[in-house]
């Protein structure tokens, strides 16, 4: 059976409790969005996705395989994470960073696919004409477009990127959820943790809430960002764009002035 | 691990290399003809052209190559393992143990029965310091590293001060001070058979890390998704302790501690790679070896009645980039 699946996933870091039996999934050809307040424990969900993070109870199960039996080359052909903080890029030329995106095909030794998947991976993140720059030069924004091009280029059939879209413009922002649209139709599985719940509405197939470890509530977006469990796990009241959701004001007594968080 | 955009740099530093090690074979006080002290070598002849290349300058320019490339080469794996270009393989404490197993050696008189004890005390000071150290950093990452390898280098120095400070005759005092300095004066092919098979061993264990140190330069948690396992016995991380230690051990216990060229060769050489760790692992090698047959040729050229250790001379040459290195930082802020 194909997909990536937690079953029952429960997992503590220094003693304090940071996923609660959390089952989720992504099958090839969707995006699923992981949404919820700050510390809800959606990196910590990705990460056990991704095998980095062993789960205390429960399983990880790949394309029918349990994860935690696999070996670390193999996983790391068939999943690509894109974790929230990353090292500043060392003054290498941006080129032969994206092109680590290939270290888990190094066995392989296809120096002619490698430039390809780093070719694609620089056009797809719109990077071509920075190709030869130093990543430690780049900006703030360049660097996340960098960080994900390295993502891509191991062209695994499941993406796991931890709040990707969090340091870009509105415009790059749409282009990077453009690319995970054309991943998905692609027949890739991409799983994606967002804080912004208009981009995560218009464009995974299903959305995976997540509050204090637990996940809350999982589904189609207009099942989940309803003003009732906005209500609940954010605190906030939302207003409705066509099908998206913005965040509109806090749910406290509080002026509507000074209120507007979006 | 070896890019092809690296192809004429590696062939200049193995070219310099061969000549420097040419050249420190037949250059010395006495005229040898070095091809007929070969030839006679070869045929087991043991003429006094042979005995002078076979047991005086090939064991030096041996040990020149093996001590200058693991140096080096573990100064590249120690930076990019550690992500800070100023690592250096003194870092872990373990040229520190080399040198107190060295010094009680000497301390305890051991010294004057055989010539084979004082490297070997070396070597064991230096085993037991890999020891402490891998207990020490147990699981933790390397932070912990450091900090443990902080630790360790101060307690021997301390230890090996108060030996010093202890010692019987001032003239114990005095050889030991110089064995610290660091020199490849005297050396035997003893001293190479006790030497080159732990720096070998090392060097080779450092360099299954190469395309690891890579994937770190991005970060930890990309490395292990990238499907490198950081932590546990075949981990990275042991793999660069142990190589490091195993081979700048052996390397301290027969040559004393020989500062600066782990910390400057990768330094001067990390932008012709690219800043690519990988990449820069052999030249960094290969520089090392042609720094430290260049630092053994000075010596000789330059010492009168006293000879000038070679560790002095690779610390003379390497505080100026620190130097430099600051300067560059403090420009860079402002």
């Amino acid at each position: 059976m194909t997909g990536l699946a937690a079953r029952g996933v429960t997992l503590s870091l220094g003693g304090r409790r940071v996923l609660h039996e959390a089952s989720v999934g992504v099958a090839p050809g969707e995006i699923v969005g992981v949404i919820g307040p700050n510390g809800a424990g959606k990196s910590t969900l990705l990460r056990a996705l991704a095998g980095i993070q062993r789960p205390d109870a429960g399983v990880v199960m790949l394309d029918g395989r349990e994860l935690a039996g696999m070996a670390p080359g193999d996983r790391a052909r068939r999943l690509s994470f894109l974790p929230q903080e990353e090292m500043p890029p060392p003054p290498m030329r941006v080129e032969d960073l994206v092109a680590f995106g290939r270290l888990p095909h190094r066995a392989a030794r296809d120096e002619a696919r490698d430039r390809a998947a780093v070719a694609r991976a620089l056009g797809e993140t719109g990077l071509l004409d920075l190709r030869g720059r130093p990543g430690s030069q780049l900006s703030g924004g360049e660097r996340a477009r960098l960080r994900l091009a390295r993502a891509l280029a191991v062209e695994a059939p499941y993406l796991l990127a931890d709040e990707p879209v969090a340091a870009l413009d509105p415009a790059h922002a749409l282009a990077v959820m453009a690319s995970f649209g054309r991943l998905a139709e692609g027949g890739r599985g991409v799983a994606v943790v967002l804080h912004d719940l208009t981009l995560a509405g218009r464009f995974c197939h299903r959305l995976v809430l997540m509050r204090d470890g637990r996940v809350a509530a999982h589904g189609r977006p207009a099942e989940i960002l309803t003003d009732a469990a906005m209500r609940a796990v954010y605190g906030v009241t939302v207003r409705r764009v066509g099908d998206a959701v913005v965040p509109w004001s806090l749910t406290d007594g509080r002026s509507e002035e000074k209120q507007v968080i979006s | 691990m070896i890019d092809r955009r690296d192809y004429p740099l590696i062939a200049v530093l193995a070219a310099g290399v061969l000549g420097m090690l040419v050249l420190s074979l037949a250059w010395g006080d006495s005229p040898v003809s070095l091809p007929a002290a070969l030839r006679d070598l070869m045929a087991g002849r043991h003429s006094v052209g042979a005995i002078i290349v076979g047991q005086l300058r090939l064991p030096r320019a041996i040990l020149g190559v093996s001590i200058g490339a693991a140096l080096g080469l573990c100064g590249a794996v120690m930076q990019g393992y550690l992500r800070n270009p100023l690592a250096d393989p003194g870092l872990l404490g373990v040229s520190g143990g080399a040198a107190l197993g060295a010094v009680l050696v000497f301390y305890t008189g051991l010294a004057g029965l055989s010539a084979v004890l004082l490297p070997a005390g070396g070597l064991a000071g230096a085993l037991l310091a890999v020891l402490l150290l891998l207990g020490l950093v147990g699981q933790g990452g390397t932070l912990v590293l450091l900090l443990a390898g902080a630790a360790l280098s101060s307690f021997a120095a301390a230890l090996t001060a108060m030996a010093m400070n202890l010692m019987p005759s001032p003239y114990a005092a005095y050889e030991v001070m110089r064995w610290v300095m660091g020199s490849l004066t005297d050396r035997t092919m003893t001293d190479v058979g006790i030497s080159l098979p732990g720096t070998v061993a090392g060097c080779l264990l450092m360099l299954t890390t190469a395309l690891a140190l890579d994937a770190l330069a991005l970060g930890d948690e990309v490395a292990e998704s990238m499907g490198f396992r950081l932590r546990g016995l075949w981990g990275v991380q042991t793999r660069v302790v142990v190589g490091a230690a195993v081979a700048v051990g052996s390397c301290v216990a027969v040559s004393g501690a020989i500062g600066f060229v782990g910390l400057v060769v990768p330094h001067l050489l990390r932008p012709l790679t690219g800043h690519q760790p990988s990449r820069l692992l052999l030249p960094s090698a290969l520089g090392g070896a042609l720094l430290l047959l260049v630092a053994d040729a000075a010596v000789r050229l330059l010492s009168g009645a006293t000879e000038i250790q070679i560790g002095v001379l690779t610390a003379l040459i390497g505080a100026p980039v620190f130097f430099h290195r600051v300067i560059a930082m403090r420009r860079g802020q402002s």
